[in-house]
This record gives C-alpha cells, sequence and structure tokens, in this order.
C-alpha cells in the first residue's frame, strides 16, 4: 500500500503491507519526557463552544433529558448531520441530528425504550413500537425465549443481577485508528479478503462468520456515508492531524449511533495522534495553540455522548457514563515510554474544559513512567479528582503494549481481543444461600434446588464452607448457562457490526464474569472462623439474623488471617466458573469491580454473618465494607493487592479517597507523595486505583447546593461521575465511604 | 553485638504511613517515654516510661519492611515520640538494620538531652533530624516545658558542625511562642547553622486534649 497522506512516515515494518497500527506507532511515535510547560490555554473558540456545550448541559440537567427522537432507530447512517455551532466547531459529528438528542436503539430489546421514554414524558412512535413487537425480534425477546427457570430465579431473587439481557453488553473497543490511518476503502478490502478464507466447508460457525463480516463491510459503507454527510471522505487515510482526530471521531460516532453498549470505550488514542500532531507541527502546518485546540473539540465531543437509559439502570450506574474510556500513557515493550505531548494534551482537557467524569480518563502506570508525567497526572488528580490508574506493568506481561482498558478495568488487545460481559454473582448472598440449604434470606423462597440447610446454633466454620463451596458450584453454574444464552442472543440481534469491522478476523474473546460482596464474604467467614457468630432464625426455619460474639480479623486491614480467606474466595470462584463450557469457546475471567452497585446488591441482600445489616450497601469494587480498616489506607492498599491478578484478569477495582492535608502540607509534597503511594500501590502487584483528593465538607455543601458544583467530578469503582447527578443514596454512599485521613 | 540485636524498645504506636514528617511517605514510630513535660503535648499519652509495647530490632524492621515499596526509594523511617533518644541503644541496633537495607532514617526529637557517647553513634546512622525547638527564649521556655533550653541549642550546633541534616520545628502557641522578638532571635540563631534544609512552624492544635483528660479521667 502507498497513500500521500503517509508521506513523512516512517515506513519500517508492516504496516503499510497489512493492518497494523501498533506497527505504525513503533515505527513513528516520539517519546516526550519533558514537562508541561508546554501546553497552550484553550483557544477564544474553544471557550464559547463549551460555554454553548455548559448551557446545554444546564438544559439537559433541568429536563433530565433535552430531547429523544422516538421514530427513527439509531444506525450508523440513520440521521443528517447535526451541530451545536457550526462555525465554532473544529471537530464535527453528532450521534442525532442535534446536539444531546438521544436516539433509540430498539435492537437491545424495545421494552427497555418503552421504558426509558416513558420514565422522561416521551412515547415512542406507534409504527416503529409496531415493527420491534411484531416484526423484529430483539436481543431481550431472545433471551428471555430461551431463559431456564433457574436461570429466571436466580436473576430476580438478584443472585445474579446486572446481567446485560436488556441492555447493550459494551465492552467492546473497535480500533477507531484503523479508519485514519487506511481510510474505510482499505479496511472493507480486508474484510473481503477474510470472506475468502472463510470460503470452505460451510459448517455452522463459518456460515455465522461470513454473515458477521458481511455485516462489517455494511458497516464500513455505511460509516462512509455518514462521514460524507458532513462533508468528508473516509475512504482514504487521513492527511493531517486535524483529519486523523475527525476520521477517528467519525469511527468511534458511528460505533456509538450503532450500539447502546454499557460502555463505549474509545481505546488508547493519544499517541497514535501524536504522530499526525507531530508532522504537522514540523511542517509548520500547526501551532501548539490549534493542536490543543483539536484535541479540546474532540474532547468536547466525546463528552456529549448520550444513551437513552431507563431509570433502573441509572440506580445501577448513576450519572449517564458512557465510560468512553481512554487509556494513556504505560511502557514500549521495547523500554521506550509511550507517553507523548499528545498524552499531556488529552489530560490538559480537564484543565482547559474543566473536572468531567468523561472521557474516563486512564493512566497506565508504571513505575518506569517518565518522572514529569507522573508529576503531572498526579497533579491532575489532586486537582481534579478525575483520573484512575491501572498497573501498566502488571498488564504489559499478558497484553503487551497496545491494549487499552474497556469501561473500568477490562484489559484487551485492541482490535484484538474482545469480551463478553457479564456484570456480576452475588457472592454474598451466595454464602447466605449456602446456610439457607437455597432459600433467599428475604423471601423465604426456595431459589435454587433444596440443599441441606445449616440447622446448629453457632456457625461451624468449616460446615459452612462445604456448602459454600456447593451453593459457589450452582451459582456458577446457572451464571454460564445465562451468560451464553446472552450472549448467543447479543451477537444474533444486536451484533456490534462496527466495532468488530475494526477488529481482526481472529480475536480472543473473553467470557467476563464479576464478584460483588467480596470483603463481605470475606468478613462473614473471618467472623464465622475467628469469632462465635449465632444464628437467629425466624419461625420457618429461615437464618435471618446472626449475633456475632468477639473480634475477628477484618479484610483491608493488611491481615493475613483474612485476606487469605478472600483470595482463596476468588481462586475457588474462578475454578468453579471455569468448570463450566462458555460461548463461542470463549476464555474465562473474572473481575472484582462493582461501580455504583454495591449499593443496589447491598440493598438486595439480607442481614450477613460479619454483623452487616441488611440492605446496608457493600465495598465497591474489592474495597473493604465502610468502616472497617481502621489501619489507613496502605492496609487497605497491602490486602487489595494480595488478590490474584492472575485469577481475576477483567480488573480488580479500588476506589481510595483522601483528604489533601493527609497528602502533604503543600502541592508539591503532595504531588510526591501521591507518586510514591501509586508507585507502592503498583510495586505491591495492586491493579486498579481510582484516586479521590478531596475533603468531606466540600461534598456536604455539593449535596445541599449542587448548582455551586457543575462540573465536580469524582471517581467512583472504574469510572467518574458527575456528583450532583448521582441520585441522594448514592452520594450518602460515596460520603460515608472512608475518605482516609491517615495512611 | 548479638546481645545488641536482642534490645527492646518500648514502642507507643505506630502510623503505617505519614506525609508530613520528613520526606516522601514515611513509615512513622512512636516510641514511649518522654522527660519533658510540655504544657501543650499533642502526645501526652507517650511520656510514661513503663508502657508501650516491646518490640526487637527485628521485629519492627519485619513491620516496617511490609510498606518498603511505598517508603522506598524517596521516603524512609522517621522515629517520633515520646522522647526517642531515650531509647538510643534500641535505635542504635534499629538504625544498622535499617540503613542494610538502604531505608532512610529521621528521627522528630527535642534534643534536650546530654549528647552521650551512645547518641553520638545513633546521631552517625541518622540522615536527618526533625528538631523541635520549643522556645528560643528560656523565661518561656523552663515554665513550658520544665527544662531550659541550653542543650537543645547545643544539640543543634552539634549537628551542624557534623553535617548532620535537619528541619528545625516550632509549635506557635498564641501569646507565648509567638513573640517577634523571640522568632527573630531565633532567626538569628539559626542562621548560625550550616545544616539546616527547612524551618516549620507547625500551628498550635488542641487535638491531644483528649489524651489528656483520658489520662486524667484514669488517675
Amino acid at each position: 500500500m502507498k497513500f500521500k497522506q503517509w508521506e513523512g512516515f516512517n515506513p519500517l515494518g508492516e504496516w503499510t503491507k497489512e493492518i497494523d497500527v501498533r506497527g505504525f506507532i513503533q515505527a513513528n511515535y516520539t517519546p516526550y519526557e519533558g514537562d508541561d510547560s508546554f501546553l497552550a490555554l484553550p483557544t477564544e473558540k474553544t471557550k464559547k463552544l463549551w460555554n454553548e456545550v455548559l448551557k446545554l448541559y444546564e438544559e439537559e440537567r433541568k429536563k433530565g433529558v433535552l430531547d429523544v427522537d422516538t421514530k427513527t432507530p439509531s444506525a450508523i447512517d440513520a440521521y443528517e448531520a447535526g451541530y451545536i455551532d457550526k462555525d465554532l466547531e473544529e471537530i464535527v459529528g453528532l450521534q442525532t441530528d442535534k446536539p444531546l438528542k438521544r436516539a433509540i436503539m430498539p435492537n437491545g430489546g424495545i421494552k427497555i425504550v418503552e421504558k426509558s421514554c416513558t420514565a422522561y414524558g416521551y412515547e415512542v412512535d406507534p409504527e416503529t413500537d409496531y415493527i420491534y413487537h411484531n416484526l423484529r425480534r430483539t436481543h431481550n425477546d431472545g433471551v428471555f425465549a430461551v431463559y431456564t427457570p433457574d436461570i429466571r430465579a436466580a436473576r430476580s431473587s438478584h443472585l445474579i443481577t446486572g446481567l446485560p439481557d436488556g441492555y447493550g453488553r459494551g465492552r467492546i473497543i473497535g480500533d477507531y485508528r484503523r479508519v485514519a490511518l487506511y481510510g474505510v476503502d482499505v479496511l472493507i478490502e480486508e474484510k473481503k479478503r477474510e470472506l475468502d478464507i472463510l470460503d470452505t466447508d460451510f459448517t455452522e460457525s463459518i456460515i455465522r462468520e461470513r454473515e458477521e463480516i458481511h455485516d462489517q463491510i455494511l458497516a464500513l459503507e455505511s460509516l462512509k456515508k455518514m462521514a460524507a454527510r458532513y462533508g468528508f471522505d473516509i475512504s482514504v487515510p487521513a492527511s493531517n492531524a486535524k483529519e486523523a482526530i475527525q476520521w477517528l471521531y467519525f469511527a468511534y460516532l458511528g460505533a456509538t449511533k450503532d450500539q447502546n453498549g454499557a460502555a463505549m470505550s474509545l481505546g488508547r488514542t493519544s499517541t497514535f495522534l501524536d504522530i499526525y500532531i507531530e508532522r504537522d507541527l514540523k511542517n509548520g502546518t500547526l501551532t501548539e495553540e490549534q493542536a490543543q485546540e483539536l484535541m479540546d473539540h474532540f474532547v468536547m465531543k466525546l463528552r456529549m455522548i448520550r444513551f437513552l437509559r431507563a431509570p433502573e439502570y441509572n440506580e445501577l450506574f448513576s450519572g449517564d457514563p458512557v465510560w468512553v474510556t481512554e487509556s494513556v500513557g504505560g511502557m514500549g515493550v521495547d523500554g521506550r515510554t509511550l507517553v507523548t505531548k499528545n498524552s499531556f494534551r488529552v489530560l490538559h482537557t480537564l484543565t482547559n474544559l474543566g473536572p468531567a467524569p468523561e472521557p474516563n480518563l486512564t493512566i497506565l502506570w508504571s513505575t518506569r513512567l517518565p518522572e514529569n508525567f507522573k508529576k503531572y497526572t498526579s497533579k491532575l488528580s489532586i486537582q481534579t479528582s478525575s483520573i484512575q490508574y491501572e498497573s501498566d506493568d502488571l498488564m504489559r506481561v499478558t497484553l503487551g503494549d497496545d491494549y487499552g482498558i474497556a469501561c473500568c478495568v477490562s484489559a484487551m488487545k485492541i482490535g484484538k481481543q474482545m469480551q463478553f460481559f457479564g456484570a456480576r454473582a452475588n457472592l454474598a448472598k451466595t454464602l447466605l444461600y449456602a446456610i439457607n440449604g437455597g432459600r433467599d434470606e428475604k423471601t423465604g423462597k426456595q431459589v435454587t434446588p433444596k440443599y441441606q440447610a445449616i440447622t446448629s446454633e453457632y456457625l461451624n466454620y468449616d460446615e459452612v464452607m462445604e456448602k459454600f463451596d456447593v451453593m459457589m458450584d450452582y451459582v456458577a453454574k446457572i451464571y454460564i448457562k445465562a451468560l451464553n444464552a446472552i450472549h448467543y442472543m447479543h451477537d444474533k440481534y444486536s451484533y456490534e457490526a462496527l466495532e468488530m469491522a475494526l477488529h481482526d478476523k481472529e480475536i480472543l474473546r473473553t467470557m467476563a464474569c464479576g464478584i460483588a460482596g467480596l470483603s463481605v464474604v470475606a468478613d462473614s467467614l473471618s467472623a464465622i472462623k475467628y469469632a462465635k457468630v449465632k444464628v437467629i432464625r425466624d419461625e420457618t426455619g429461615l437464618a435471618v439474623d446472626y449475633e456475632v460474639d468477639g473480634d475477628f480479623p477484618k479484610f483491608g486491614n493488611d491481615d493475613d488471617r483474612v485476606d487469605e480467606i478472600a483470595v482463596e474466595i476468588v481462586k475457588t470462584f474462578m475454578r468453579k466458573l471455569q468448570k463450566y463450557a462458555t460461548y463461542r469457546n470463549s476464555k474465562h475471567t473474572l473481575s472484582i469491580l462493582t461501580i455504583t452497585s454495591n449499593v443496589v446488591y447491598g440493598k438486595a441482600t439480607g442481614n450477613t454473618p460479619d454483623g452487616r445489616r441488611a440492605g446496608e450497601p457493600f465495598g465497591p469494587g474489592a474495597n473493604p465494607l465502610h468502616g472497617r480498616d481502621t489501619n489507613g489506607a496502605v492496609a487497605v492498599m497491602n490486602s487489595i493487592a494480595k488478590l490474584p491478578y492472575e485469577y481475576s484478569e477483567d480488573g480488580i477495582s479500588y476506589t481510595f479517597s483522601i483528604t489533601p492535608s493527609t497528602l502533604g502540607k503543600d502541592l508539591d509534597t503532595q504531588v510526591n507523595n501521591l507518586i510514591g503511594l501509586l508507585d507502592g500501590y503498583f510495586k505491591q502487584t495492586g491493579h486498579h486505583i481510582n484516586v479521590n483528593v478531596f475533603d468531606r465538607a466540600l461534598l456536604l455543601d455539593a449535596m445541599d447546593h449542587p448548582e455551586k458544583y457543575p462540573q465536580l467530578t469524582i471517581r467512583v469503582s472504574g469510572y467518574a461521575v458527575n456528583f450532583i447527578k448521582l441520585t441522594r443514596e448514592q452520594q450518602l454512599d460515596v460520603i460515608n465511604r472512608t475518605i482516609q485521613e491517615k495512611f | 553485638m548479638q546481645e545488641e540485636k536482642n534490645i527492646q524498645g518500648r514502642i507507643h504506636s505506630f502510623e503505617s504511613l505519614g506525609a508530613v514528617d520528613g520526606p516522601g511517605l514515611r513509615f512513622v514510630v512512636f516510641m514511649q517515654g518522654c522527660h519533658m513535660r510540655c504544657q501543650y503535648c499533642q502526645n501526652r499519652d507517650t511520656w510514661d516510661m513503663h508502657s508501650g509495647t516491646l518490640y526487637t530490632a527485628k521485629d519492627l524492621i519485619k513491620k516496617i519492611m511490609k510498606y518498603k515499596n511505598y517508603i522506598m526509594p524517596h521516603g524512609g523511617v522517621t522515629i517520633s515520640g515520646g522522647e526517642p533518644l531515650l531509647q538510643a541503644s534500641f535505635l542504635i541496633s534499629l538504625f544498622q538494620e535499617l540503613k542494610k537495607e538502604g531505608v532512610h532514617t529521621c528521627i522528630d526529637t527535642a534534643g534536650n538531652l546530654e549528647i552521650t557517647k551512645e547518641i553520638a553513634s545513633l546521631i552517625e546512622l541518622t540522615d536527618l533530624f526533625l528538631l523541635d525547638i520549643k522556645c528560643i527564649n528560656d523565661k518561656i521556655c523552663i515554665p513550658l516545658t520544665g527544662f531550659s533550653n541550653k542543650k537543645e541549642l547545643e544539640f543543634a550546633r552539634y549537628l551542624s558542625e557534623h553535617g548532620k541534616p535537619m528541619w528545625i520545628r516550632q509549635v506557635l502557641i498564641p501569646g507565648i511562642t509567638d513573640i517577634e522578638d523571640d522568632l527573630l532571635q531565633l532567626k538569628e540563631f539559626i542562621s548560625t547553622l550550616k545544616t539546616v534544609e527547612k524551618v516549620e512552624f507547625l500551628p498550635y492544635h488542641n487535638l491531644g486534649k483528649f489524651k489528656w483528660e483520658k489520662l486524667r479521667n484514669s488517675l
């Protein structure tokens, strides 16, 4: 391949011969070890445009949603071009024809669309409604057509919850960079070649793959048409920085028009884009101000991605999250840093446009990152609480140096790997079911087949463990059954054609299971083992409460006695899952991540043997239960770092909040100490950490005066939210969660 | 030597990481026992020379090294108190081990003691001193702390002469230790020292008040 758009690029390697974005990056990027002093302020244009967006936000906040198109099912090319203010926009493209106007995506499920519309005072167009109720089956209908009674029972009793059977699964990252580097036509040619390979025995899987690639080609054709409406021909490669950002954004935008995925992540794009920016800066066709302006406008667009979602969804994942996760930094396998000037620019949008939850800026941290970059990100964390960190040193071992984070903590090789998102199993409830022989502790209903319940007055550790093991096995089996059904139907009725068009033919699929309530289970088992736990039963013999006599080690205090229990649970549950065959032979993985759903899961779970009261939230992700960590932040970090990443490759999430004064007396000291803390945690083999730096008083004030804090952003288990968009319950959960006042 | 390793230290408590007592993130050990009687002491519960928990240097090192990923390479260990210098022989064996591990050592002291041979060798092993000057004006210092500042100031001069880095700290108690003339005199004194890296004035707070009350009630 040869394109005039590639003039000035180093053709070294295979990237000019086949699709190989990593090869292009490696041959062409310029590592940057300097500081942030080169960064430019926002231009007048940027300020004006951002002000217009803020006005739209304000209107949206008042109304819940700004506007909905209730007739046109969303598709890559379903809408006319839309603008905020055409003359001001350096990067263009909206999901529908108007800013913040939401589209319907009934392929996932028409009932959810109806619910979401009604919640905001809209009604689905009758004709569209008729089609999806009578003529076109949806993902949601498909799943429920095959669900078994045991899955339904586990689901409605909240043993397994948050399943993507009524909403888009997301967590697939298209390699949007391919569109900028190669142009769409090259990608279509490649897909046609793949079809040739699949011209062999027409087995079921070959036919399915052929149909999928056929759809991928259609999606790529659609993408070109959508860009053409905005006046761009993206069939050919991008010729400069502005086009590269625009092409890449079109590709991402197309994906968000095609899918309402639970997480629509961007990938790892800033260093890729830096190559184009560097070329233009050298040619003298771009200034630093203009480069920052392009990135500011790009990020503004990312901040405006919206999906129409039901209120129940927001209860689970509050604050309208999209998880436009952008992974920044990291080290290359050759030892050079992947930090470039554009890594700084994308982070600098937090300063130029103010803090925001989206894009979900994720630093791939290595202890070997350039000192200046460490300083810059730590400073921004302290000032904005908008950044999360994940261990590049841990992930690079298995994933190389061109992976990105989907959603919160799910690492995948870009364009070479995808996951079947599996929400999570409620292990705290599983433990209660083990004690009650499968009866629900709240309703008394027999949810699982009848197992023998524990009848003794005091709980015996070995007996509980034995029964818990059996119950975990049962849950694992039902869980995998449900996920297989979900992903079979998702592929069939709501296939992510565009995102998958931006993948290789041969990809690794993972079945990404999850755990909720880990610390509750660990503490409960610790209480049973090290203290005396008396069972309180109701008249039907159902264990409904527990009396704990004596003290016991609690997770989050760097105490091996209980931390080892937590480690063992993770390993055991993972091994249970691995026993059951998965759809498309996907690889079993596990995450310890709840996002904000720890509140909802807790609500659905009765009293637990650790003394936690019914309805109280779980700790988010791998966090200890609120207030149980009494030995300071570092002890918590050490406990969490013990959880084995090898058994939980889909991520282990820790949310950490600290007051500024604990971190040090002045900004310089605070920055250095945060670096020390991050280096330490990741050396200790921690995987993920959200960093919040604020005082409790600030949040309390924001609860009462939301209008004063339109952009107050805080990190919660794997992503960030606009604090004032949380429900009151969630706000209280965040405030009550330990804000560390000591290390 | 073998015997020395078995010396036990009397320890009040730990802070797994502190960010304000010396450079970087630090493991902070609060020693039990103090001979001074500062009326504004924020760790009143560390005075008693006989309470606390006994640790050998070896046990303590084990505890500290759990945090080595955080305290190295930019932070280290800070010994506070109580008055650390009262347990110099224990600290010598502790610091010898820490030096082998490459850990930065720091002592937070009032320096109000005779520089014995033992203390001199401890000073050798210490990378940084946080020297708490109570008040440069002895007329205030004596009633406030029960001691003259004479030894403190000598201690500072000794550190200076021996090239030991120090941070000078003083708590500002309104109306007592924030008199302008005294502070000017303190400034003059500090200017005669060659190894002062930092001067910190700590605001007076009554966060330690509950400790006094608790002790009073238990008497």
